[in-house]
């Protein structure tokens, strides 16, 4: 990060002390804003429980305990949660359909960034035919419903973690995309890549160390937006039953369970509902606060 | 003006035929046809059904075909529901989800904007705190949650509304357009706030106070044609989306709409149903992004049409 140009204006109550990078300048203010750190470590705590908690259970997510079915809630027996009607543990069930919902979240977002501003500074550097054309076929993919499409590969991709996964990336990576173009288009003709170029370095040394760096500000906010949607979209569509198929599982696929038992049991729509809904809270509030710290101007 | 249009038109055609022709070519890559699920069918049989499905001619001949019938409303047969043409299913289900969609978003865009207008004017009085806890619910809650947790309490404890089913009748279809609504209620106040508190600080809005008028005239003359135009930038996309049905909303209170038809089409692997909605779905959410651009050209001089 040593090449990022300190652009970012100077408000007077921030002013960030001398010889610090702008992006712990931002990382600074950022961790003034409560509820956005605060946030980052619900989540965290979050996402520690996910993947730390299964260890702690003495049983699977598929085993069946046949002398607790659909146990009620007992915070202080061995389920404490209760079960659900086959006689599986709930939290359990819970924190590992987690771990789906984030892995795919987090992981789902990353790629989609990383394609995307690969994409889009390539596209905003050179310019010219290779931008129109790139950024033509931008529009096309933009004007398709997003939903639509990310079912379409699904089917195609075979109805499993890693085919949501890679549609929901396909159809995702398009904005991250159009807001490192818009960039690299700004920063194409500044002095330092000019001194980079005539310093020898070649187009994608440049495009790496100095276009794709320097817009990171930028996409940084818009990849807490895009984990959210991410997350989002992976429950909806294995609460519509065409994401994560049995026995695996997710908060999506939680909830659609406890949507159809509604009628006899409630535990099994409300505890998976909390988890997620939390955790969309957590990542609104980041991003949130992720917009004020790294977008002092769009305020 | 006209031309305007014109060429926004020209310059959807590519996206609506790249539509097509992704959905046309995924659907017969992906796996599993819709005829190799139940028993085996002997030879011979096959071959009648992939005759009388075209299944036997080459790809590029049945694109054509697919094209040609497109062109005449026509979106194939339903490989599911065999007596019945997707397009007799889209007819059938459109006009519920239009129904409930166009409620939802009368609704939302009267409540939004209210909400939106109440805050903007009383900044972080009680108002705005209210709208400002149902925006922020509205956003980050996702239908398929708010969806079941109503369900539980109108449907379920209070038992004042049917939990789903679909009879025509008006309690039928409350529970359905609030949830619909209620995503647009938050970004249509949120909206709505946002442009207000700056448009009240413009220029113009300044000039008609100091002019003398009065200030319920700035309010709602002068300040809420400036204010509208992000939110008239937000309807019409999402009431395309919004009309042609939602998935959740229809699977949640099964209501026997085309956003339903999808899922179904999806599952059963009735590949002509599942594109002729994606393909009509995509046609009037493009169509609506033409709309809005004009309208906004019509409302806001600084929009050029270059």
């Amino acid at each position: 990060m040593s090449d990022v140009v300190a652009g970012a204006p100077v408000t007077p109550g921030s002013a960030p002390a001398i010889g610090l990078s702008p992006f712990r300048a931002s990382w600074r203010r950022y961790s003034r804003n409560k509820l956005a750190f605060g946030s980052m470590l619900v989540l965290l705590l979050i996402a520690l429980a996910c993947f730390g908690g299964p260890l702690l259970f003495p049983f699977g997510t598929e085993d069946a305990d046949f002398d607790n079915i659909a146990a009620p809630v007992n915070l202080f027996s061995i389920h404490p949660f209760g079960t659900d009607e086959f006689g599986r543990d709930l939290l359990l069930r819970v924190l590992v359909g987690g771990q789906v919902s984030l892995s795919v979240g987090f992981v789902g977002a990353l790629a989609a960034v990383i394609i995307g501003v690969a994409y889009g500074a390539t596209s905003g550097y050179f310019g010219g035919r290779l931008d129109n054309f790139l950024m033509r076929t931008v529009d096309v993919l933009y004007g398709i419903p997003y939903f639509f499409l990310v079912v379409l590969i699904n089917l195609l991709a075979g109805r499993t973690v890693m085919g949501l996964f890679v549609s929901i990336v396909v159809v995702l990576w398009l904005t991250p995309a159009v807001i490192a173009r818009g960039q690299a288009v700004s920063l194409r003709h500044r002095e330092f890549v000019d001194a980079a170029r005539a310093g020898g370095m070649t187009e994608w040394q440049i495009i790496r160390q100095h276009i794709v760096p320097n817009s990171l500000n930028v996409v940084i906010v818009y990849s807490s937006l895009l984990v959210l949607e991410v997350i989002v979209t992976e429950s909806f569509l294995s609460f519509l039953g065409l994401g994560v198929q049995a026995p695996a599982t997710s908060w999506g696929s939680l909830i659609e369970d406890g949507a159809a038992n509604l009628e006899t049991d409630l535990r099994l729509l409300l505890l998976p509902c909390s988890f997620l809904v939390v955790t969309l809270f957590c990542l609104n509030f980041i991003a949130d606060g992720l917009r004020d710290a790294f977008d002092p101007n769009e305020r | 003006m006209l031309a305007f249009a014109i060429r926004r038109i020209i310059g959807a055609i590519p996206t609506l035929f790249a539509l097509i022709v992704i959905s046309f070519f995924i659907m017969r890559v992906a796996p599993g046809g819709p005829f190799s699920a139940n028993r085996k069918l002997t030879a011979a049989v096959l071959e009648n059904i992939n005759k009388a499905y075209h299944l036997d001619e080459p790809l590029w001949m049945q694109f054509g075909r697919y094209l040609w019938g497109l062109a005449h409303f026509d979106f194939g047969p339903s490989t599911k529901y065999m007596d019945y043409s997707v397009t007799e299913l889209i007819v059938q289900g459109l006009p519920v989800s239009i129904e409930i969609g166009l409620w939802a978003m009368l609704i939302a865009t009267f409540s939004g904007i209210a909400l939106g207008m109440a805050g903007a004017l009383r900044r972080n009085g009680a108002t705005d705190l209210t709208a400002g806890i149902i925006a922020m619910t509205g956003i980050a809650v996702p239908t398929f949650v708010i969806g079941p947790l109503l369900q539980i309490v109108f449907g379920l404890q209070l038992n004042w509304l049917p939990i789903a089913g679909w009879d025509g009748s008006f309690a039928a279809k409350v529970l359905p357009v609030f949830v619909l609504a209620l995503p647009n209620i938050a970004y249509i106040s949120r909206l709505t706030r946002g442009s207000m508190i700056e448009t009240l600080r413009t220029n113009y809005v300044r000039t008609a106070r100091a002019k003398g008028i009065g200030p319920h005239r700035v309010i709602w003359k002068h300040a809420l044609t400036g204010a509208m135009l992000p939110v008239i930038a937000y309807l019409g996309p999402a009431t395309a989306i919004t009309v042609t049905g939602s998935v959740v909303v229809e699977q949640i209170f099964g209501i026997p709409g085309i956003g339903r038809y999808f899922v179904e089409g999806a599952t059963n692997r009735d590949y002509p149903l599942v594109m002729g909605v994606t393909i009509l779905y995509g046609g009037i959410v493009i169509l609506a992004n033409i709309v809005t651009d004009v309208v906004r050209g019509l409302l806001d001089p600084k929009v050029s049409y270059e």
